[in-house]
């Protein structure tokens, strides 16, 4: 079902079926006929945990939506309320509760906080006087997700805004939780690497953590040589340029949610029905899933766009080719043998025509002069072009209202770029939003400032340029059909943050002390020692494993580099990525904007 | 080797009995054990006497003094009994010790005299006082039974859990029951009582006779009544001097025995062994003693004084002032080994190894012997097993060899069984040591557990023997050394003569980073003692903040405990912590606290965000926040008012709070969105429709939708919009309205600050070809192309590009070039290109 999960360097399975067997353990303690009252924010990532299927055979006959009121009639035993722990939710369980009592058999009432307990919660429970209805209240702690072979993520949307705008470390105790039930599954990792303030909290809470645990020694052989841990904010530039490999876009321009994605649904009426096919357009849009369980996703979904083209034509004439073999079949084996394979055919013609209409949607809107424009400022900013006056196209898209997460992205992205503007670049900007955007687009202008994404320069020396240069953050000869480089996943720019973990597996961060202290934060190391029965002997070509931690959110662009790092041959590191989310700018500029009506 | 069966007593043809020393007690008694209440715990456990004076009635003034001893006679305590008449004393699973008043309150001791807690037998046993009281073990820990004036029962089956029963009533009971027990039949204790000739069974609800299968005759009264150690089996004595066995259920008999003696038996107990077929009872008068079974003789000892007997699983310890000793039936292996001229193969082998130690060839004859019959694995096996059962480490030792021995000539026999038993022993043997006193036998010890017999010498404070018990077993940490040195902590911080910093010394000292010690629970302990600061010191050590923090808010040390759980970064365990402190403290105190703990601060204010917006306002205002106190009120101008005054005063207070933060921009924005509220108010006054809540931008384009030129002028002009800007919203506003004369007339109204390229796209966008070409030939001359091939002038973007002679111009025009129309064109561009390529 979830085999996909395995075939990377670490099995993600294992996290997959220990997180499932604790459900399945919670499930069966509340014995007879259950419903789940579901936050609805968890049913995503719970999608990719646990089918329909799995609760039906632990006797789930019945699934709700949290909302206030009355509980929707349900002839169960069980009424089990799956919530992360916020208040507000609270006050809608009790709402519930006090509602149901009054009528009708009693049912037994569980609660499971994802993905931990919360005394606050159940304060507020007592306090509104149903903390007693609960007969158990558990947690599940359901911190890492397993998205594909080597990616994991805690999807936690607000993450990046709590940890650096609101003070708020929730994210990161559950980050090292999280770390720390992996280590207990895949053994400690011995080497800790990270860059930034978040990192290095994580990290001094995972010691902690270890302390606690003494004594449970872990005795699993470890599977990761190093973690590192990287702060959203050490690299606020990637995520801001528009993401140019193909999963890379898609997010861009759809939107990926928990590995699915939503398409405009024309492209994908089937061709068979040749009659009256112009009447029933489906109306719904078209729900793909899209991780590397799909062979020919898995093969293009990190290359860049422009590569696309050439393989899914090859790809289509492989096909063709595959299909016309039935005439080639003359005896009955033949003939046996093309059938046995026709149902991974046809999968992959399916698979084939999904992702060419999806590519010829991606392509209508990259060929735009507009996209065309967009694309030529932002590498103009990232090769430091003009970076310290307005910029005109800005000021165009402004005066003709473009969305404003467009324009944001862009002034953020100027600002990055120049170490912050001048103070009356910036002021022009922020007057030229408000103006046309409204006034109480301050709140999210000043978030932005908060968070650093846009500054005014202080001091006089702008840091980009040396950055930029010592990492080799804008490479001009980029191939994008046969890339050699990380570049190639923005077409130029080389995710700072990628690179950062490049140069630390060769040749090591010492070469870099230098930017280092110019990036915010501390970089550090910690070596958390094994016993000598577990310490590992490398085989010769042997590739270590590095888990890249993203705290505040990765981008797909980002997820295709450090893939692109672990297949080079020479590479020596092959990567898992884990992240509190996964995101893109428009989505992460959208969590830290706030309209107050 | 004669010798050494002299004290085995045949009984019947298959069994042999026998009873050795355990320990001459080391008690100096002052009292008769005849006069004491006596209570000994099963598996070796401890004695308590409780000298009975009440019913001796002798002067109230004398108090009864409890003593506590260990099985081999050491004292653990002593203590004068101040409280009420005791009636029965008996020891819990647990080792406590329960003392039951005659007024059915059951007071709580532990196994040094310090007393626990006390309990009630409820009401009816308080009104009508305790006649009897049986304190029995089952499988969910130690009941009390009781007999009450009034002849009725009532029992508890755990004292843990206390769930009092009261069992139903003997109809017409007029004396007091000859005898009774409890029985423990299917999880629920029953009571088994006989009056006169008739025996009744209480269950829960119902009182039923019963009569024992095949009993014999001429009984008119029971006497006496034992129930075995697992409540499988029931002995009767009767008047007549007869004895009946059989199951519990009394539904089937075992066996019966006359002995003759009419007087009424001081004790009758069980003694078997797990899996042995044979079935005896132990019968005691003042000076006999009957061992008596399935067999027409039964075996006998004179007692030389007062005794007592504690049945156990595999036998009876019988024990008095004197002596301690244990009566068991001889295991099968013992048997097969000693048994006089036996030939089993542990006999021979036994026999080889005595004769290999004298260099005699005779070891040789011995194992061929074994060796041929193909018996030495069995050989070794019964040497293993019967040492086991051997008390006396010589011959322990004598049998163990043998084993060694004849393995020497096994190949690959699995060695473990051996190893443990040598491992077994050597804590048996430890443990029987009449210091510590717990004479467990094999058997015993098997059932009790390992885990079990170390929480009992943690319990005698044993903990140096425990602590070396566990390394020699090499038991994981979790469950042997820490926890026992956790144990050893928490009897330490008692100790009230001990200041507060050696004891939190010793106890890190000892316990250093132990995996699995809780020092939570020590520092717990502490502060039940009433060390504080103790307990505080202790808790430093303690690694997992969630158990720190709540004792220290138990304590009221919430300060210490707000920065032990910032320390963990756990925020929940944070936001506990800040919200006993918002009780405990008064406002002031509490905000002077979160402004030391910044991240306690940004918690608490994430919290009053979504639950106590004033509160949050305090506190910027408490920070001088002037710069979050102007997004507060902004937010509070969009979020509470609707009238417009409102709005204005709240940001007229963002804006005032924006300067004193420096913040001279976000001032000045403020107060334009209240100019430009005001303003749009007034619109909406003058020209109706809808202006509120538009962005400047939104109400000039209204405006000009509207044809309020000049007012949109106006606006602009006030809120000096850039020119640029206005020309790019007019000319969208007015090609919103098609109004092409106007669009026409404002492109001549001055240079066109943005050109003239967005003149003709806007038009293109409302598909009027015919004005964007008007505006086409205004483009300068780097957009010029784009323009024409806009409008569709193919040719002469053509004509444009080629006098530019630029390549991107000439693709571009070329990828336009479509259908035939465009041939020559496309010729034309593919030379003029070549011709550039070539430059």
């Amino acid at each position: 079902m979830a085999a996909h999960l395995s075939y990377g360097r670490v099995n993600l399975n294992v996290l997959r079926e220990a997180v499932r067997r604790e459900l399945r353990e919670f499930l069966d303690k509340c014995a007879g006929s259950k419903a789940i009252v579901w936050d609805e924010y968890l049913t995503g990532p719970f999608g990719l945990i646990a089918q329909y299927s799995l609760l039906k055979e632990h006797e789930v006959e019945k699934m709700f939506t949290l909302k206030g009121n009355r509980l929707p009639a349900a002839d169960v035993k069980n009424i089990i309320f799956l919530v992360r722990p916020r208040l507000e939710l609270m006050d809608i369980i009790a709402e519930n509760v006090l509602s149901e009592d009054r009528r009708g058999p009693t049912r037994d009432f569980h609660i499971l906080f994802v993905p931990r307990r919360s005394l606050l919660c159940e304060q507020r429970l007592k306090d509104l006087g149903v903390l007693g209805s609960f007969i158990h209240r558990e947690e599940y702690s359901l911190d890492l997700i397993p998205f594909d072979g080597d990616l994991l993520s805690m999807e936690s949307e607000g993450a990046f805004k709590e940890c650096y705008l609101e003070g708020d470390q929730t994210s990161l105790y559950h980050a090292a939780k999280g770390l720390m039930t992996l280590q207990a599954l895949y053994g400690t990792i011995p080497h800790i690497f990270g860059k930034g303030e978040c990192a290095r909290q994580v990290a001094n809470m995972m010691v902690r953590m270890k302390r606690e645990f003494t004594g449970s020694q872990n005795s699993v052989f470890p599977v990761f040589d190093n973690l590192l841990l990287l702060d959203r904010n050490v690299d606020l530039l990637t995520p801001l340029a528009t993401q140019l490999t193909y999963e890379g876009l898609i997010d861009e321009i759809y939107g990926i949610q928990n590995s699915y994605v939503k398409l405009p649904p024309e492209k994908f009426t089937p061709k068979k029905q040749g009659g009256g096919g112009g009447k029933d357009l489906p109306t719904e849009a078209k729900k793909l899933q899209l991780n590397s369980a799909e062979e020919l996703y898995a093969e293009i979904r990190d290359k860049n766009f422009n590569a696309v083209g050439s393989v899914l034509s090859k790809k289509a004439k492989i096909i063709s080719a595959a299909f016309e073999e039935r005439h080639n079949a003359k005896t009955v084996g033949e003939i046996k043998q093309f059938v046995s394979q026709l149902p991974h055919m046809q999968a992959a013609r399916g698979s084939l025509a999904n992702h060419t209409s999806i590519a010829e949607l991606i392509k209508d809107v990259t060929t735009s002069e507009d996209f065309f424009d967009k694309l030529t400022v932002e590498q103009e900013f990232m090769s430091g072009v003009d970076t310290d006056k307005v910029n005109n196209y800005i000021e165009d898209c402004i005066a003709q209202k473009h969305p404003l997460i467009k324009v944001l992205r862009l002034v953020c992205l100027q600002s990055v770029c120049n170490s912050g503007l001048k103070q009356k670049v910036l002021d022009f900007y922020k007057r030229e939003i408000l103006q046309t955007y409204g006034y109480e687009h301050i709140l999210t202008l000043n978030n932005l400032e908060k968070a650093g994404l846009l500054k005014a320069q202080t001091g006089s020396r702008n840091n980009y340029p040396t950055i930029r240069k010592t990492l080799r953050l804008w490479m001009d000869d980029v191939n994008e059909q046969n890339p050699t480089d990380i570049s190639y996943v923005y077409s130029g720019y080389a995710p700072l943050s990628v690179r950062l973990a490049q140069l630390l597996s060769r040749p090591g961060w010492r070469s870099i002390e230098e930017v280092l202290r110019i990036l915010p934060g501390p970089h550090f190391e910690e070596r958390q020692p094994l016993p000598t029965g577990l310490q590992k002997k490398r085989q010769p070509g042997e590739n270590r494993v590095t888990l890249i931690f993203f705290l505040g959110g990765v981008t797909f662009a980002e997820i295709a580099a450090l893939r692109f790092l672990s297949q080079l041959e020479d590479g020596g590191t092959e990567y898992v990525i884990a992240t509190t989310k996964l995101m893109n700018g428009n989505s992460w500029i959208e969590a830290l904007m706030e309209e107050p009506r | 080797m004669d010798c050494y069966t002299a004290n085995w007593n045949p009984l019947g043809d298959s069994a042999f009995y026998r009873k050795y020393e355990l320990y001459s007690m080391d008690w100096d008694l002052k009292e008769e054990l005849k006069d004491c209440l006596v209570a000994a715990a099963p598996y070796g456990g401890p004695i308590a006497l409780l000298r009975n004076c009440w019913r001796k009635e002798k002067a109230a003034s004398v108090r009864p003094v409890l003593e506590i001893y260990s099985a081999s006679g050491m004292s653990l305590a002593t203590l004068l009994w101040k409280s009420g008449p005791v009636v029965a004393l008996g020891w819990s699973a647990e080792e406590e010790l329960l003392c039951v008043q005659e007024d059915g309150a059951v007071l709580v001791y532990g196994l040094h005299g310090d007393f626990r807690r006390h309990f009630s037998m409820g009401n009816e046993v308080l009104q009508n006082r305790v006649l009897d009281a049986r304190i029995f073990h089952t499988e969910f820990g130690s009941g009390v039974a009781i007999l009450t004036g009034a002849y009725r029962f009532t029992l508890s089956a755990n004292v843990g859990d206390l769930k009092l029963r009261r069992m139903p009533e003997v109809p017409s009971l007029q004396s007091a029951p000859s005898c009774w027990t409890t029985l423990c039949h299917d999880r629920v204790a029953h009571i088994l009582l006989a009056v006169g000739p008739d025996l009744y069974l209480l269950d829960h609800a119902t009182c039923s006779t019963v009569t024992p299968a095949g009993l014999a005759p001429g009984v008119s009264s029971f006497l006496q009544m034992a129930v075995s150690f697992t409540y499988r089996y029931l002995a009767l004595f009767t008047d007549t001097g007869y004895i009946w066995m059989g199951t519990a259920s009394l539904k089937e008999k075992l066996c019966e025995f006359n002995c003759n003696i009419r007087a009424p038996p001081k004790q009758m107990v069980w003694c078997s062994r797990p899996r042995s077929k044979e079935r005896a009872v132990v019968v005691a008068w003042e000076r006999r003693l009957m061992v008596v079974g399935n067999a027409p003789e039964s075996i006998q000892f004179v007692l030389d004084e007062d005794s007592y007997l504690v049945p156990e699983l595999d036998g009876v310890r019988i024990f008095s002032r004197s002596t301690h000793e244990f009566l068991h039936e001889v295991p099968v292996a013992s048997e097969e080994i000693f048994k006089i001229a036996s030939m089993a193969p542990g006999a021979l082998l036994l026999e080889a190894q005595k004769e290999y130690e004298k260099e005699s060839q005779k070891a040789d004859e011995y194992l061929r012997e074994i060796q041929e019959l193909g018996q030495l694995i069995q050989a070794v096996q019964q040497c293993i097993e019967a040492a086991g059962h051997e008390h006396q480490p010589d011959m322990q030792k004598s049998l163990l060899r043998a084993a060694s021995f004849g393995k020497c000539f096994l190949d690959r026999f699995p060695p473990d069984s051996f190893v443990r038993m040598c491992q077994d022993l050597r804590v048996l043997n430890a443990v029987r040591d009449y210091h510590i006193g717990i004479p467990l036998t094999y058997s015993q010890y098997k059932q009790l557990t390992i885990q079990v017999l170390l929480d009992r010498l943690v319990l005698r404070r044993l903990y140096p023997l425990a602590i070396q018990i566990c390394e020699y077993l090499r038991l994981p940490e979790v469950q042997g050394v820490s926890r026992i040195l956790a144990h050893w902590a928490c009897y330490k911080v008692q100790q009230k003569d001990v200041s507060d910093e050696d004891v939190a010394r010793a106890i890190n000292q000892k316990l250093g980073d132990t995996p699995g010690v809780s020092y939570s629970d020590i520092a717990a302990r502490a502060y039940g003692c009433g060390r504080t600061e103790l307990a505080i010191k202790l808790l430093e050590y303690e690694p997992r903040s969630g158990e720190q923090v709540p004792l220290l808010l138990k304590m009221k040390r919430s300060k210490l405990a707000l920065s032990k759980a910032i320390e963990s970064g756990d925020t929940d365990l944070v936001f506990t912590v800040l919200l006993h402190l918002k009780n405990e403290l008064n406002r002031g105190d509490f905000f002077m606290t979160l402004r030391n703990q910044p991240m306690a601060l940004s918690l608490y204010r994430q919290f009053c965000k979504h639950q106590e917006l004033d509160t949050l306002k305090d506190l910027y205002n408490q920070d001088d926040n002037h710069q979050e106190l102007g997004s507060f009120h902004i937010r509070a101008s969009y979020a509470a008012e609707e009238r417009i005054e409102g709005r204005v005063a709240a940001l007229q207070t963002a804006a005032d709070a924006f300067y004193k933060a420096k913040n001279e921009f976000a001032a000045k924005a403020t107060e334009d969105q209240m100019k430009l509220l005001r303003l749009q108010r007034r619109l909406e006054d003058e020209l109706g429709g809808q202006f509120l809540d538009l962005s400047l931008h939104d109400t000039v384009a209204t405006l000009i939708r509207g044809g309020h030129n000049k007012r949109a002028e106006q606006l602009a002009r006030d809120f000096r919009i850039p020119d640029k800007r206005l020309w790019w919203l007019k000319l969208a506003a007015l090609a919103d309205l098609e109004d092409w004369e106007e669009l026409e007339k404002f492109s001549k109204s001055k240079k066109s600050p943005i050109g003239y390229l967005p003149f003709v796209e806007i038009c293109m966008k409302q598909h009027n070809k015919y004005e964007a070409k008007k505006y086409a030939s205004r483009v300068g001359p780097e957009q010029k192309v784009k323009a024409l091939l806009l409008v569709g002038d193919v040719a002469q973007a053509a004509d444009v590009a080629i006098e530019h002679r630029n390549e991107t111009e000439l693709s571009l025009v070329l990828s336009h070039c479509t259908g035939s129309a465009d041939g020559a064109t496309a010729d034309k561009i593919q030379r003029a290109r070549a011709q550039v390529q070539k430059k």
